[in-house]
């Protein structure tokens, strides 16, 4: 009996898995908060899915809507009848976690992904998303969102925003 | 619990009394001086020299208020009280901030005149993020283990702060002769109070005893030594030793400034605790 639930957990933690990829980031509508890396874990018992979310940032302001969302779209899963949404920082959020190919989805959206690998000292280079220019300017470090910078590329004359490394 | 002892969890430390108290001393100096500086900084909104500084200092003050919370949150956790009322209806006596912190942003008030000091603000901000950095290298070596989790997500994001401020420090160090000029007098406000930032408090040996942090000496001198290379670097003479107020904020002992400020902050919280944003 004890291996029967086992297995229909298994089942059910893949089945939140996958709801997960529809859960956006409220902030870039276009990549999953799995493709973000800030799913941790996923774990069903008895029906109650408990989720540990990795924030970008101790003071987001979009956590608890993504407390929300996450709780809103995991209870359209089977068996799914209780979801609960802990913050953990054990391991802690870094820009690598984000998943290889949904930074080219950043890059669809005007938006220069992180640096992959990124050390301290290490020079924050950014290519615009529009036309590849490394010719660009940091115009301001903080942007609409704390994860966030505003650049200007020289190349093609364009504002755009890039995501800081955080590492 | 020796110094050799790492604390997983609030249950853990609730086991010991003392190791608690101290805890709670701690979690309450590094909450208020954010939470207060947050504060401070969310009175420049709409009054930073252009609008992009506006949106940089607004997210800054946002990144410290989400730190405070944390703290609240993990004073919440070891059964102190609910985190928004930590923040919010506590008597300006019970606040463990520095009193560099609560210092209003410059003559008038932001609904009345305000005719703030930038160089002010730059200068605090600065001299403060470089204390906040030494100390939560060191609380990643606390025996506290949330505060080691929390830190080092906090250094992730401080350092940017810290390369904000840079870049003003060094622009203003070497622009006019009266941007200068203001630099250097905000350099000597600021400084008649920095002393107090590396001050643990009336339970200081305690909180140090049980590993939580390093000992003052030993914050204020990385702390000294690194704000002197960068004074040095942009030019600016050193003041020396920094001075503390007359009032000890971390024993509780505050400014008219600070009841001014948990007033205006509070309230709304105080009229209608459920109110939402
Ligand atoms: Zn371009």
């Amino acid at each position: 009996m004890a291996q029967v639930n086992e297995h229909v957990h298994e089942h059910q933690e893949a089945t939140c898995w996958e709801l997960l990829q529809e859960v956006k980031d409220p902030e870039i509508p276009v990549i999953s908060m799995v493709e973000m890396g800030m799913i941790h874990k996923v774990k069903v018992e008895s029906g109650v899915a408990y989720v540990e979310v990795l924030p970008t940032f101790v003071g987001c302001p979009a956590l608890e809507i993504m407390k929300k969302n996450i709780s809103e779209k995991l209870v359209e899963g089977e068996g799914i009848n209780e979801v609960q949404v802990r913050f953990v920082y054990d391991p802690a959020w870094t820009s690598d976690r984000i998943a290889l190919d949904a930074r080219d989805k950043l890059k669809s959206f005007g938006i220069a992904p992180p640096p992959v690998g990124f050390q301290p000292g290490d020079t924050w280079e950014v290519t615009c998303p529009y036309c590849d220019s490394p010719y660009t300017t940091i115009e301001n470090l903080f942007g609409p969102a704390a994860c966030r910078s505003i650049l200007y590329c020289k190349h093609c004359k364009n504002p755009f925003e890039a995501l800081k490394p955080i590492y | 619990m020796g110094e050799l002892l790492q604390v997983e969890t609030a249950q853990e430390a609730l086991k010991n009394q003392e190791y608690t108290q101290a805890l709670v001393d701690l979690l309450f100096q590094l909450a208020d001086d954010d939470f207060i500086l947050a504060y401070r900084g969310s009175e420049w909104l709409g009054l930073a020299p252009h609008i992009e500084e506006d949106v940089a200092f607004s997210s800054m003050a946002q990144d410290m208020m989400g730190h405070a919370v944390m703290y609240y949150e993990m004073l919440e956790e070891l059964g102190v009280g609910k985190a928004d009322d930590l923040a919010q209806l506590r008597e300006a006596s019970a606040f463990r901030n520095a009193i560099l912190v609560e210092r209003q942003n410059g003559a008038g008030g932001y609904n009345d005149d305000p005719h703030y000091d930038w160089a002010y603000a730059i200068v605090r901000s600065y001299v403060y993020g470089l204390h906040k950095k030494v100390r939560l290298e060191s609380l990643l070596k606390s025996s506290y283990s949330p505060l080691t989790l929390i830190s080092r997500k906090m250094l992730t994001e401080h350092r940017y702060h810290l390369m904000h401020w840079q870049v003003w420090l060094k622009q203003l160090a070497n622009s006019t002769p009266d941007a200068r000029a203001r630099l250097e007098a905000a350099i000597a406000k600021v400084w008649s109070d920095a002393g107090e930032l590396s001050d643990l408090g009336p339970n200081a040996a305690s909180i140090t005893g049980f590993g939580l942090i390093e000992a003052e000496a030993t914050l204020r001198e990385v702390w000294l030594k690194e704000t002197q290379a960068i004074f040095e670097a942009a030019n600016l003479s050193w003041p020396g030793e920094p001075g503390a107020a007359k009032e000890r904020g971390r024993a509780g002992e505050h400014t008219a400034d600070l009841i001014q400020a948990l007033a205006t902050l509070s309230e709304v919280y105080r009229i209608d605790p459920a109110a939402s944003w």
